[in-house]
């Protein structure tokens, strides 16, 4: 177990002038779960690669333990990878699998065989132990790749995307089954994914880049409440944030004929920036389609209903809200015992002490 | 001689093309079919396996039946005869004394397994850097490889004898092995670039992640994975220099040695007993033939299956 490490780290592949990974400072606790989350293209899984050795950092550290491995090998680092195919080796048995980095470590045979057994047991995939990969189903695959992992009882594992291959219902299991073994075992992990529900519930912290920048590090309930930018807040969260370029007077925002006052912090933040629009964004289930009986005074909003998403747990309300020529979209949470029909116009109520306000030309945020 | 690309299965006898699967998947039902294909393709089979039946049964008959005529489409008497006296006759040719067929089998045997010693070694590691490395020049160097196979076999045989010349290797076993390993490389390097490349680099990177060198990641990781290529590939240039007669002919004549004494391969044994000089012992020269088919059809009835596999697994990714 130990901390890890990236300073300034940068990855440039040769003949880009633009880099995969720009100056990433990140510092991983001792046992911590970070996740790195972010679209493709935004140098998580290149940032992983960087931590492994099996991309080279143009320029900055990368530290493992305390110790700096940047221009180490591989095999060097004592890390143990979960790669996104699971990378099984298919001319050997699973047990054959999970004994591999042991023998390279020329652990002696009879530690091999109990140190296997017990990663089978924990995983449970005792009875796959003579089996090849290709007899072997996703998710069992899966665990044998989890389990060649842990065998090894490395200073940390880095999973690339481990889920990706699996069905939604696997994905869900697999992914509660991830965080009870780090958990259990306390190893600091590094987990690329760009499902921003499984970097909510997996990490410790929260990882957020784009472009090869950091834009912000978190635990995933500050990432949600409290995103340091617009990109971040219209990542984070399923319905995304409703985010809006609109009209500031000094103290409001106006939505069509509706004036949304905005929080004092932010509001002094607009005007002291002078700025005569911001970027108003506000989390769906801050909405409420039909006002809730203790919503007197909190500001109305008149909105079209324009697509009803009933999921069974949660129901989502796509409104249409008229602006001059052109028309607002938000999406709202409903009751789903009492859904409003397409093309019904209602008020919907919103909650001001939970928008977030952002600079529309940098994209930070106003105010705390 | 064979040529580079149509390499046949001249001795096993086996008709279809190289590579045809030997096993038939389970779920695929036989199709009938039609009465004029089915003759037409037992016509040919007949016709390409014919030489192949009288050459066969001709070492197994006796000399006073061996040339007459109508011909015997099957021995009235057999007799093992030949094979004895094919391992004492002399060849015809002008070296005193004569190599006898056991030598000349030696040498083909060891001028091929050297060729696929080194053919397989240089292009197994040429392969690797094709498929996993990105270096200036690799594009042009893929094309030269593809571009090098479209020429005849035979049509090289002119400038290597005279490259082989300046540099003073003419009529010497190291000249041969190198005619031979010069052509057979770019088929053998572009099939295991396939084969390599179909390996995921996942896999590779995996090894790495688990405390393996380069080095090491490739014996224990991608070696194993591309096992069958490098069955075919050895295939193609074993039988490319056992079967060839033009390059053994011209490149080593009978001036080959090994253990002293002058040398020359199977192929070249056999065509000398042809001499004009006296009368062709047939019976001896069929025997011969037949015994010179006999490794290469072992070889084959062993590594069939693989030999299936590693032609067409790398079309698959795993």
């Amino acid at each position: 177990m130990a901390t890890v490490e990236y300073r300034q780290a940068t990855c440039t592949y040769p003949g880009m002038s633009v880099p995969a990974v720009d100056a990433l400072d990140l510092h991983i606790e001792d046992g911590e779960f970070m996740v790195l989350v972010g679209p493709s293209g935004s140098g998580k899984s290149t940032a992983l690669r960087m931590l492994a050795g099996l991309e080279m950092v143009s320029s900055g550290e990368v530290l493992i333990g305390g110790k700096v491995v940047t221009g180490a090998p591989p095999k060097a680092r004592d890390i143990a990878m979960v790669f996104q195919s699971y990378a099984l080796y298919p001319h050997l048995t699973v047990r054959d699998n999970l004994a591999f980095p042991l023998k390279q470590k020329r652990v002696p045979h009879e530690e091999r065989t109990r140190l296997v057994e017990e990663a089978a047991r924990i995983l449970e995939i005792e009875a796959l132990l003579d089996r090849r990969p290709r007899q072997l189903s996703g998710g069992q695959r899966q665990r044998v790749a989890m389990g060649r992992a842990i065998v090894r009882q490395p200073q940390a594992f880095l999973m690339d995307e481990p889920l990706s291959n699996l069905d939604a219902k696997l994905r869900v299991q697999t992914r509660a089954e991830i965080s009870a073994l780090q958990h259990r075992l306390g190893i600091t992990t590094v987990y690329v994914t760009h499902d921003q529900i499984e970097a909510m519930t997996l990490g410790h912290r929260v990882a957020v880049l784009r472009d090869g920048k950091l834009q912000q590090c978190d635990t995933p309930r500050t990432l949600y409440e409290h995103p340091d930018n617009v990109f971040v807040a219209g990542f984070v969260g399923s319905p995304a944030m409703n985010l809006d370029r609109l009209p500031f007077d000094g103290t409001a925002v106006r939505f069509g004929e509706v004036a949304i006052p905005l929080p004092g912090p932010a509001a002094a933040a607009a005007r002291g920036a002078g700025l005569s629009e911001v970027v108003f964004g506000i989390r769906p289930d801050a909405l409420h389609p039909l006002p809730a009986p203790s919503a007197n005074g909190t500001p109305r909003l008149s909105c079209r209903v324009h697509l009803v998403e009933d999921t069974g747990a949660d129901a989502w309300v796509h409104l249409d809200i008229p602006d001059g020529a052109a028309a607002l979209r938000l999406v709202a949470r409903a009751d789903a015992r009492s859904l409003p029909a397409v093309g019904d116009t209602i008020p919907v109520a919103v909650r001001v002490a939970e928008a977030h306000v952002f600079d529309p030309s940098s994209g930070q945020r106003l105010g705390d | 001689m064979s040529t580079l690309g149509t390499t046949t299965f001249g001795p096993s006898g086996v008709p279809g093309a190289l590579g045809e699967p030997t096993t038939r998947p389970a779920s695929r039902r036989r199709r009938r079919g039609s009465t004029p294909a089915t003759i037409a393709v037992v016509v040919v089979a007949a016709i390409w396996f014919f030489p192949i039946y009288y050459m066969i049964i001709d070492a197994f008959k006796p000399s006073y039946d061996l040339l007459t005529f109508p011909p015997q489409l099957w021995p009235s008497h057999w007799t093992l005869s030949n094979f004895q006296q094919a391992f004492t006759v002399n060849g015809a040719g002008p070296t005193v004394p004569q190599p006898s067929f056991l030598s000349s089998l030696f040498v083909s045997l060891v001028v091929s397994l050297v060729v696929v010693l080194f053919s397989v070694a240089i292009s197994m590691f040429a392969a690797l850097a094709a498929a996993r490395f990105n270096f200036r020049g690799r594009g042009p160097m893929l094309v030269a490889l593809l571009v090098a196979q479209m020429v005849p076999f035979a049509a090289l045989l002119i400038p290597i004898f005279i490259e082989l010349n300046k540099l003073g290797l003419i009529f010497t076993l190291p000249a041969l092995i190198i005619a031979y390993v010069a052509p057979v490389l770019p088929f053998t390097i572009w099939t295991l670039r396939g084969f390599v490349a179909a390996v995921p680099a996942d896999i590779e990177e995996a090894a790495l992640t688990d405390g393996c060198s380069r080095l090491s990641a490739f014996r224990k990781v991608i070696f194993p994975l591309i096992a069958p290529g490098l069955v075919a590939t050895s295939i193609f240039a074993f039988l490319l220099a056992w079967n060839d007669f033009a390059y053994a002919n011209i490149i080593l004549g009978n001036s080959g040695s090994i253990f002293g004494g002058s040398q020359e391969t199977a192929t070249v044994w056999l065509v000398s007993l042809i001499n004009p000089s006296r009368v062709t012992p047939w019976g001896e020269l069929f025997a011969a033939s037949l015994i010179f088919t006999i490794p290469v059809m072992v070889f084959f009835l062993v590594i069939q299956r693989r030999l299936a596999a590693g032609l067409t697994a790398g079309a698959v990714k795993a």
